[in-house]
């Protein structure tokens, strides 16, 4: 049981990043497809990972490295989580820490861009965490308890009874794959924040650490979607890839908004949505 | 070739430089990220950044006032990277040569690989210089 479990485990976490890229790649020709040109092929991402492998590694500060490091372990720490169908609250916590870790990296060298976009990270993890903790806090109301593998049990969906919190963590998606009208810390594909966010400092391979990261969150961020559809998985998984495709529509018809813009609508629309489907929650079933 | 090697030549990110041009090549390099002629699908992205960059594309002649920053741009560029002039002025100094306040060429401060003259130069012979660039890249 132990060693089948840990095989599961080790197989997600070497094809995690297998499907993230690709999800990458896909990301990057739909988008050129939407503005009319031909875009670069599926497995782009993976070209871009080998290539900044092989670059030079220039050091601005060394702490900035312990935190790009820290960024990826706790990425895969919280997927582990995800996969082992441990607490829930624990792996928002974990994501946190792996957000947190993302901005001290901006913070730990000099550069004034990087600083903006370390601010600016910093905001977005303001504007996600507490809906994903009210999440969380919703799940425990539905099942009493925080455990994924408790969800799995539940015959009926979560959705039916958490659908304004499933709206609130489409949102969440945008934020978290930094995606407009909120790439605000740093973007994707040609477009520039200011120089490149939070990102700018890093170079060589530590960038690609970067991107592994990504692939990982990419991945993570899916998986809490689907834990919205578990019976069967295939469902949720379906409806976390319909998410994504979303996402990129609404990436390719928007602009990119102003920080306070999104902690106001984030703030508004996700915690009162999220408050309300608590409430209702606990109206329907009464507080025990 | 190996498999950094070819992803190398498959992922090039371009750092786009103005020195002092008379903006005519710049239209052009932009000209290149348009449906018509999608760089990317070669894998081309206008980073922005030189810390993220492999491709060095300068327009306009060196003047005393970018030379440094020029210079500057290159160093923070991490190896393995090559520079392509786009335009004459970038080559030679073009209309600009004996201006006071002018150096000349690209190459008078910075190695440059690639020279791709034109006045403006078309896009397409743009794309053709950065794969020249990377031809060179293949073998570092
Ligand atoms: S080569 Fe011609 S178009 Fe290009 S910068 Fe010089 S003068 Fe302008």
């Amino acid at each position: 049981m132990m060693i089948k479990q840990f095989l599961f485990v080790l197989f997600i976490l070497v094809g995690a990043p297998i499907v993230g890229g690709l999800l990458f790649g896909i990301d990057r020709r739909i988008t050129a497809r939407m503005q009319g040109r031909y875009g670069p092929p599926f497995i782009q991402p993976f070209y871009d990972f080998f290539k900044l492998l092989g670059k030079e590694q220039i050091a601005v500060s060394r702490l900035q490295f312990v935190w790009i490091y820290g960024y990826l372990v706790f990425m895969i720490a919280s997927l582990v989580f995800l996969v082992m169908k441990s607490d829930f609250l624990l792996l928002v916590f974990l994501l946190g820490f792996a957000g947190v870790c993302l901005v001290l990296g901006g913070f730990s060298t000099k550069s004034p861009y990087a600083h903006f976009g370390a601010n600016r990270e910093l905001m977005q993890i303001l504007a996600y965490e507490p809906v994903l903790l009210l999440l969380a806090i919703a799940i425990y109301a539905q099942n009493g308890s925080f455990l994924i593998s408790d969800i799995f049990r539940q015959d009926k969906p979560l959705l039916f009874t958490l659908w304004p919190l499933f709206l609130a963590v489409l949102y969440v998606l945008t934020i978290k794959m930094r995606k407009s009208p909120f790439d605000i810390s740093t973007c994707h594909h040609g477009h520039q924040e200011i120089v490149k966010g939070v990102t700018t400092e890093y170079s060589g391979p530590y960038f690609a650490i970067y991107h592994l990261a990504e692939w990982y969150e990419i991945i993570l961020l899916l998986g809490i979607i689907s834990l919205f559809w578990t019976n069967p998985l295939w469902v949720g998984i379906l409806i976390a890839l319909a998410a994504f495709l979303l996402e990129l529509f609404i990436d390719n018809i928007t602009a990119r908004m102003t920080v306070g813009w999104m902690i106001r609508l984030s703030w508004s629309v996700g915690l009162i949505l999220g408050i309300i489907n608590i409430a209702y929650i606990y109206y329907t079933k009464g507080v025990s | 070739m190996g498999l950094i090697q070819r992803s190398r030549v498959k992922s090039p990110w371009i750092l786009h430089f103005d020195n002092s041009s008379c903006n005519g090549c710049d239209i052009e390099i932009l000209a290149c990220l348009t449906p018509l002629y999608d760089v990317e699908r070669f894998g081309m992205v206008n980073m922005g950044n030189p810390k993220h960059a492999d491709i060095l594309l300068i327009t306009g002649p060196v003047n005393m006032r970018t030379a440094r920053v020029l210079k500057n741009l290159y160093e923070q560029v991490p190896d393995p990277k090559v520079v392509v002039c786009v335009g004459t002025c970038a080559s030679t100094g073009g209309v600009f040569h004996n201006c006071y306040n002018v150096l000349g060429g690209v190459d008078k401060v910075i190695p440059v690989d690639v020279y791709v003259p034109g006045c403006s130069v078309r896009p397409e012979a743009i794309i053709d210089g950065v794969l020249m660039a990377l031809q060179k890249l293949a073998k570092l």
